[in-house]
């Protein structure tokens, strides 16, 4: 009976104290919220460092980016305390600074001589700032991306292959200089037989859900000289947006889709593209920045095999490209703020960006990318480099999800349904913005 | 009902079961005071008290939801601004939906759906019941096989069948490939216009075709024999027969099939969402995706209340009429 009573004694004390050490522990945790891909799983590996220097442990939740928006923004708007961080959108930042999600970092930024001008520009105007263009910071530029090109390097090197390029086109069978260019390939290889296996010309962004064929059509509509509004008068989208040069541009986006993507790819975003790529399909793929580092050490398509180029130039010279990436803020119904920004902190120390751009993540620490070894120190840094330099990004106003589904609506009916002309979904995409602007009492 | 005696509950069963021998443990443990005030309730209000629960339940989940999404349909309330005023604007949000465009060629196609849908599961379901109710060797293995499709979830069958559909390793389209001679990445079913609804048409009646069959077969077995027998009799043919017995007798199961089919699939969601997404385009882009595009991607929650109300009023009314040709068919 007494060595009952001491076993019962002992599960007791033992249970008393695993619940209060649990209590303990949950209390330092802090929560990030992210999309679930490959650099999440690097920060995982990074924060592994905050938790040993500090003692706070890292919790995630990651959410696949069909859901990402979806998830993440219902936490925010219901207020909830799930995540204590968390790497938001670019577009978001209109809207969680407006609706007050996030905290507002100026003043932690100054206290602990974290500087805006160390991280590249187009980040900080694109992750942190709102409104755009003003010293005002709501978070720290976390991970730098940006769509561009990766190519087969191994079918463009063969001499049957250039041969006959050559014979066509006039000219050697190599990375596009322009977008004319870059189409004269697709087409080039659109159904052709390589090693045995017929291939097509080109993956490109037509996703209809979320927000891949916007992000696809922009990409290329940037650098045909598509404006979102008047530079002199916000809001003013008329013979901007709809612009001759915006027209042709959408033109040559459904003529690419039309001529050299594979079969049925129309519901193409990130995961498709990968896939197209990686199963030998295509020759071209068109994607985030992000899924370099995966393809550069792909066992069947990466190595040697593979190629990295920023977005060519348009018809009248001009190269943009669409900017992605995220930022790192804190919610502001988090009751654990100040764990998280000691998170923030360290985060933007260099030693750490370092480190996150040697697992895969993207930095976007001026220190880090402009250090004179960074353009060597991966096959795709230096067309990391450039894209970054050419940036260009949706619409970020608090608004943001209605014009982003007035423009895939637009834009997927056209290019992959198509209805209508481009004119058309141009001039209904100007007039779907205007009445949102309009609800919004901006106009 | 035999009254009880006054006082503690005598157990009259020699073997007592343990449930018999709890509920003695509990009416021996409920204070005197409880005990006299329930035995003094009415079978009314004890029946009210069972069915209490259920009614708050019925209230705090759907009708509080309900009248709530009615006052949310007049402003202009966004779920992603918490901060900004909320607005009454009267029937605007009405009048916008029932002028745009966009949305009454939602509702074309979910039209277009529901009708072939319904007439493909029909045709096919009662001709399934009607061979089935043959009663063949081995009818009753059939009959579960053919039940199966409409055993699985949603979710599995909309993603299987996007594999089924895939141009380039798609086993149907390989099959339709095999029997036409198209090449199999010229068969886009998920992506060509003109093919996209029927590739959700296919789909659905494929799932659910089961089920139609499941409730003829019902009907067909609720027709008793002897007026087939009767039949006979007088020498009427079997196809007098299925037109003047079969058909009328089974025709109230059948509608009911219809009813049951048609509200599912006015508000088919999973299935269009897991195959194309509304796409290519909005060629499939049915009512209750661009509900859920304009209430969680656009957060226009007041205009998405009133659609769902217009939904909502549509969907009983028509029901409601077809309810009473229903009830006019079986008093024939």
């Amino acid at each position: 009976m007494k060595s009952t009573l001491k076993v019962s004694l002992g599960l007791a004390t033992g249970l008393a104290a695993s619940t209060a050490m649990t209590g303990v522990s949950q209390a330092e945790d802090l929560t990030l919220c992210w999309a679930a891909w490959d650099p999440a799983n690097a920060l995982v590996e990074l924060s592994k460092d905050f938790t040993a220097q500090t003692g706070i442990g890292m919790k995630f939740e990651f959410v696949p980016w069909t859901n990402y928006a979806d998830r993440f923004l219902n936490e925010l708007n219901s207020k909830g305390k799930l995540c204590d961080l968390i790497i938001g959108d670019s577009q978001w930042i209109g809207g969680s600074a407006e609706n007050g999600h996030y905290v507002k970092l100026n003043d932690f930024f100054d206290k602990e001589g974290i500087k805006m001008s160390d991280f590249v520009d187009a980040t900080v105007v694109g992750y942190s700032q709102w409104p755009k263009n003003t010293p005002n910071y709501w978070s720290l530029p976390a991970f730098g991306d940006v769509v561009g090109w990766t190519y087969r390097k191994d079918w463009f090197a063969k001499p049957e292959l250039q041969a006959a390029f050559k014979e066509k086109y006039g000219r050697d069978l190599a990375v596009p200089a322009t977008f004319a260019e870059l189409k004269d390939i697709a087409e080039f290889f659109q159904g052709r037989e390589v090693d045995g296996k017929k291939v097509y010309g080109a993956s490109i962004y037509t996703e209809r859900g979320s927000e891949g064929v916007t992000m696809g059509v922009m990409d290329v509509l940037y650098s045909f000289g598509f404006k979102y509004e008047n530079p002199d008068k916000p809001y003013e989208m008329e013979g901007f947006v709809n612009s001759e040069k915006s027209v042709k541009g959408l033109e040559f986006y459904k003529a690419l889709y039309d001529c050299c993507t594979p079969p049925g790819a129309s519901n193409s975003y990130m995961g498709e593209g990968i896939d197209s790529f990686k199963s030998g399909q295509v020759a071209l793929h068109m994607n985030f920045a992000f899924t370099w580092p995966g393809l550069q050490k792909d066992e069947m398509v990466g190595g040697e095999k593979v190629g990295f180029f920023a977005n060519p130039a348009g018809p009248d010279g001009e190269k943009l490209a669409q900017l992605g990436g995220q930022g790192i803020s804190v919610v502001s119904y988090s009751d654990k703020q100040d764990a998280a920004l000691q998170y923030i902190k360290w985060f933007a120390t260099a030693d750490v960006q370092k480190k996150w751009w040697s697992l895969g993540g993207f930095s976007c620490l001026k220190a880090v990318v402009e250090d004179p070894g960074f353009a060597a120190s991966q096959p795709y840094a230096q067309t990391f480099l450039d894209s970054m330099a050419i940036v260009k990004d949706f619409w970020a106003e608090p608004s943001y999800a209605s014009l982003l589904q007035a423009s895939q609506k637009r834009f997927h009916d056209y290019v992959v349904a198509g209805q209508g002309t481009a004119k058309e979904a141009l001039d209904g995409l100007v007039k779907d913005w205007t009445e949102v602007f309009e609800d919004d009492g901006k106009m | 009902m035999q009254d009880l005696p006054a006082g503690k509950p005598v157990v009259t069963d020699t073997h007592p079961s343990l449930l018999d021998r709890t509920m003695e443990a509990a009416a021996r443990a409920t204070p005197e005071p409880l005990a006299n005030t329930v035995r003094g309730l009415s079978d009314r209000m004890v029946a009210w008290l069972f069915i209490a629960p259920t009614i708050l339940l019925l209230l705090a989940i759907n009708i509080f939801p309900l009248i709530w999404a009615i006052q949310l349909s007049f402003t202009n309330y966004r779920a992603n601004r918490p901060n900004e005023v909320v607005k009454n604007i009267g029937l605007q949000n009405y009048e916008r939906i029932l002028t745009d465009t966009d949305t009454w060629i939602a509702m074309q196609t979910t039209a277009h759906f529901v009708f072939w849908t319904i007439l493909l599961q029909t045709l096919i379901g009662f001709t399934l019941a009607y061979l089935i109710d043959r009663k063949f060797r081995g009818h009753a293995f059939w009959t579960t096989i053919i039940l199966v499709p409409m055993m699985l979830s949603p979710a599995v069958v909309g993603n299987f069948w996007r594999f089924l559909y895939e141009p380039q390793i798609g086993l149907f389209t390989y099959i339709v490939s095999f029997f036409t001679g198209i090449a199999t990445t010229d068969i886009l079913m998920l992506s060509n216009v003109k093919l996209a609804p029927w590739s959700i048409i296919i789909v659905d009646t494929w799932m659910w075709t089961p089920y139609v069959m499941l409730i003829c077969l019902a009907g067909l077995r609720s027709i008793p024999d002897y007026i087939y027998e009767a039949a006979e009799v007088d020498r009427a043919s079997n196809w007098r027969q299925f037109w003047s017995i079969t058909l009328p007798m089974a025709l109230p199961f059948i509608m009911l099939a219809v009813l049951f089919r048609g509200i599912e699939n006015f508000k088919m969601f999973d299935m269009v969402n897991l195959l194309t997404g509304g796409g290519p385009g909005s060629t499939t882009e049915v009512a209750s995706i661009t509900l859920k595009r304009e209430a969680f991607e656009k957060w226009r929650t007041g205009f998405s209340s009133a659609f769902a109300i217009i939904l909502f009023v549509a969907v009983f009314g028509l029901a409601n009429i077809y309810v009473k040709v229903l009830n006019r068919v079986k008093s024939r």
